[in-house]
């Protein structure tokens, strides 16, 4: 299996269409064990029964980071070298990026609730995501503001690496900002020392939410190829039988003259 | 039914288009108003659908829907097609048929007339030049108006589709409606020529 | 003569109901599919209320106290940034010439079209207000007092900056020359629209007040909006 037998839609589609029902298979398998292992994790003796938020909160957080990363590399794939698959690929992303990177903030701040007593902190980390999650909307908005998905996609593409670019920037910049109004007394979450029986649940579930991307992930390029077949078959349509009627057209306009002379 | 017009002045932009202009039409009867580019065809047609002011002169229609104004009763149909393109051709039909309200076909009807009954829920986004033309011709069938105002109406149509016009306006004529046209090329139809400013 | 009154007001009237619920119907479709602009509104005003905070410092308390005023700032540039389209779209593709011909009176068509406008993209702001509120720490009360002063003063922002709209498409220029026209209309909108939800967080103001003269504004907008956007539409036919 190389990339150029990838290249190939039609390809692609039959390849998936054996291979996503195992991806998902293992996603729920995975899920399961990580959330049992979970559920058997000891109780912080700080934090209490809340820390398990943390399984949840932290694989999304990392997704929300990974999608953009996978899809600079398929915008890389859009400019450079061209691949046919590699629009689809950034397009199908960006909402499934989103939605990781919306629970990340849902549950960061779900977990934050108890330790701050407000829902929302001016956090250095949360406010990143925060401004990734913009970011992922307006990929989105760019991508809907186009009818056709080939003139979006290299438009969609310099966003998404100049992103990929900024957004180290954007980081500092955020952190500079928030310690130069809060002296560090900001929660550090997720903590540095994790021990083994916070360690590897947390790895389980990191597998598991990244081969639930994975699945998602082509299952929704499929969506996108098969969108876009709709589309050009729509547009043969608009044009092709255009042809045959306008024959029936020329007989009836000429049916319609005859009648009028006639009268 | 007549639709006359007398004396029209017409300015456009402080230029002077066209003055002292009269022109008739009578029920049944075509007009096709020739002249050279910028002699005032289309500001014309714009008078008489109430989309200009004359600067003079004055047009009347007589023996029309007393209750409605003469831009109510005529159909205009310009350069710009009026339609969406994210709306399905049927979705900009029955819009403006709602919207334009009065005595209507069923949109089905007049669609297969212009060749389109294979496109109805396709995004007119994908029609081309030709096809879109067809479908605001489709908008002339579907609402009844007595008067036709085309401008430039076999633009970007095909041969076929401007026989398959040439019968739609005769049977529009044989209805007792009226047609006045600026057009550089032949109606296909027998008409009346309005000359305006000189010879083209 | 009776007779022929009655059949007036039948040709006159029920037609307008059909038509204006068309026109209403055809332009939320547009906004709502592809390359309609109703959602990019309300990813400006979350965008514009998110930047605040960077400028003013993550201060929660001082965050709190100016939350009504971001908000409204926000919805006021949001709901003008997707106004200066109203018109000029129709305008383009010759369908602003078969609404001015036709027999709705211009008047309602424009105040359809507002309509249309603002439940397409001025709704979608107060719905995202909540949301906003919680990252500005305004708890519950003042998020709804904000969310219930847009809901009744956005009309007024629509209906006043359907004017600028109009004018836009009969001087050919829009964006910026449009918000310099409108943006001084909105004025006394914004004042009571901050004066009403600061009566609620702070006082010493009753609510009442502010917001009777919030909706009055609103109502008045309803009334002069369209009258004034059709008659520059109409002088700026060519």
């Amino acid at each position: 299996m190389t990339l150029i037998d990838l290249a190939n839609p039609t390809r692609f589609l039959a390849l998936t269409a054996r291979v996503l029902p195992w991806l998902a298979a293992a996603t729920v398998l995975l899920l399961a064990i990580g959330l049992y292992q979970t559920a058997l994790a000891p109780d912080d003796y700080q934090q209490g029964a809340t820390v398990k938020i943390m399984f949840i909160h932290v694989p999304n957080a990392w997704l929300s980071m990974f999608v953009w990363g996978v899809m600079s590399i398929a915008s890389l794939g859009t400019l450079v070298w061209r691949h046919p698959l590699a629009d689809v690929a950034a397009k199908a992303a960006a909402p499934i990026g989103a939605a990781f990177t919306f629970l990340a903030l849902l549950t960061g701040s779900l977990w934050g609730r108890p330790m701050w007593g407000t829902y929302w902190e001016w956090d250095a980390r949360l406010t990143s995501v925060l401004i990734l999650f913009l970011m992922y909307l307006g990929l989105m908005a760019l991508w809907r503001a186009v009818d056709d998905p080939s003139r979006a996609a290299r438009a969609a593409a310099v966003l998404t690496l100049v992103g990929a670019l900024n957004l180290p920037i954007i980081k500092f910049s955020v952190d500079w900002w928030n310690t130069l109004h809060q002296p560090a007394s900001v929660m550090r979450m997720g903590g540095s020392a994790l021990d083994k029986s916070f360690l590897i649940p947390l790895l389980v579930m990191a597998i598991a939410f990244t081969l639930l991307f994975v699945t998602l992930h082509l299952a929704a390029m499929r969506n996108e190829i098969l969108r876009r077949r709709v589309r050009s078959l729509q547009m043969m349509q608009a044009s092709r039988v255009a042809f045959s009627s306008e024959m029936g057209a020329t007989s009836r306009g000429q049916n319609a003259s005859k009648e009028v002379g006639a009268a | 039914m007549q639709l006359s017009g007398h004396d029209l002045i017409c300015v456009r932009g402080g230029r002077q288009v066209f003055a002292g202009l009269d022109f008739a039409a009578v029920s049944g009867e075509a007009v096709a108003v020739v002249g050279r580019n910028g002699s005032g065809k289309t500001s014309l047609l714009r008078l008489i659908a109430g989309l200009l002011v004359p600067a003079g002169g004055k047009i009347a229609l007589e023996g029309g829907d007393a209750e409605l104004t003469l831009p109510e009763q005529c159909h205009y149909l310009g350069h710009r097609d009026a339609l969406k393109p994210a709306l399905s051709v049927a979705e900009n039909l029955t819009f403006w048929a709602d919207f334009l309200g009065g005595e209507r076909l069923d949109f089905t009807e007049s669609l297969a007339t212009v060749g389109l009954e294979h496109a109805t829920h396709l995004p007119a986004g994908f029609l081309s030049a030709g096809q879109r033309r067809r479908l605001s011709l489709a908008r002339l069938l579907t609402v009844r108006r007595p008067v036709w105002l085309l401008d430039e109406p076999t633009n970007a149509l095909d041969v076929a589709g401007q026989d398959m016009f040439a019968g739609l306006m005769c049977e529009h004529l044989s209805r007792g409606g009226m047609i006045i046209a600026a057009t550089h090329a032949p109606l296909g139809i027998d008409s009346r020529e309005l000359r305006i400013g000189g010879v083209a | 003569m009776c007779g022929a009154d009655s059949r007036r007001s039948n040709h006159h009237w029920k037609p307008p109901m059909t038509a204006l619920s068309a026109l209403i119907r055809r332009d939320i479709r547009i906004a709502l599919r592809v390359g309609g602009g109703a959602l990019i509104g309300v990813l400006f005003f979350l965008t514009v209320v998110v930047l605040m905070p960077f400028a003013v410092g993550p201060d929660l308390a001082l965050l709190s106290r100016l939350g009504p005023a971001i908000l409204w700032l926000g919805a006021l540039l949001a709901s003008l940034l997707t106004l200066d389209r109203l018109f000029m779209a129709d305008h383009e593709d010759g369908s602003l010439d078969l609404i001015t011909m036709s027999r709705t009176p211009l008047e309602l068509a424009c105040a359809a079209k507002a309509l249309a406008h603002w439940l397409a993209a001025g709704l979608p702001l107060i719905v995202a207000t909540p949301v906003l509120g919680l990252l500005l720490n305004l708890d519950m009360v003042a998020t709804g007092a904000v969310a219930l002063t847009l809901l009744a003063g956005t009309p007024a922002l629509t209906f006043t900056g359907m004017i600028g709209a109009a004018l836009a498409v009969t001087l050919h220029r829009g964006g910026l020359l449009m918000a310099v026209l409108v943006l001084p209309l909105s004025i006394p909108v914004l004042i009571f629209g901050v004066a009403a939800s600061q009566a609620v967080i702070v006082g010493p103001m009753t609510f009442g007040a502010p917001f009777s003269i919030l909706c009055a504004l609103s109502l008045v907008s309803l009334v002069i909006g369209p009258f004034a956007a059709a008659a520059s539409l109409r002088h700026g036919l060519d």
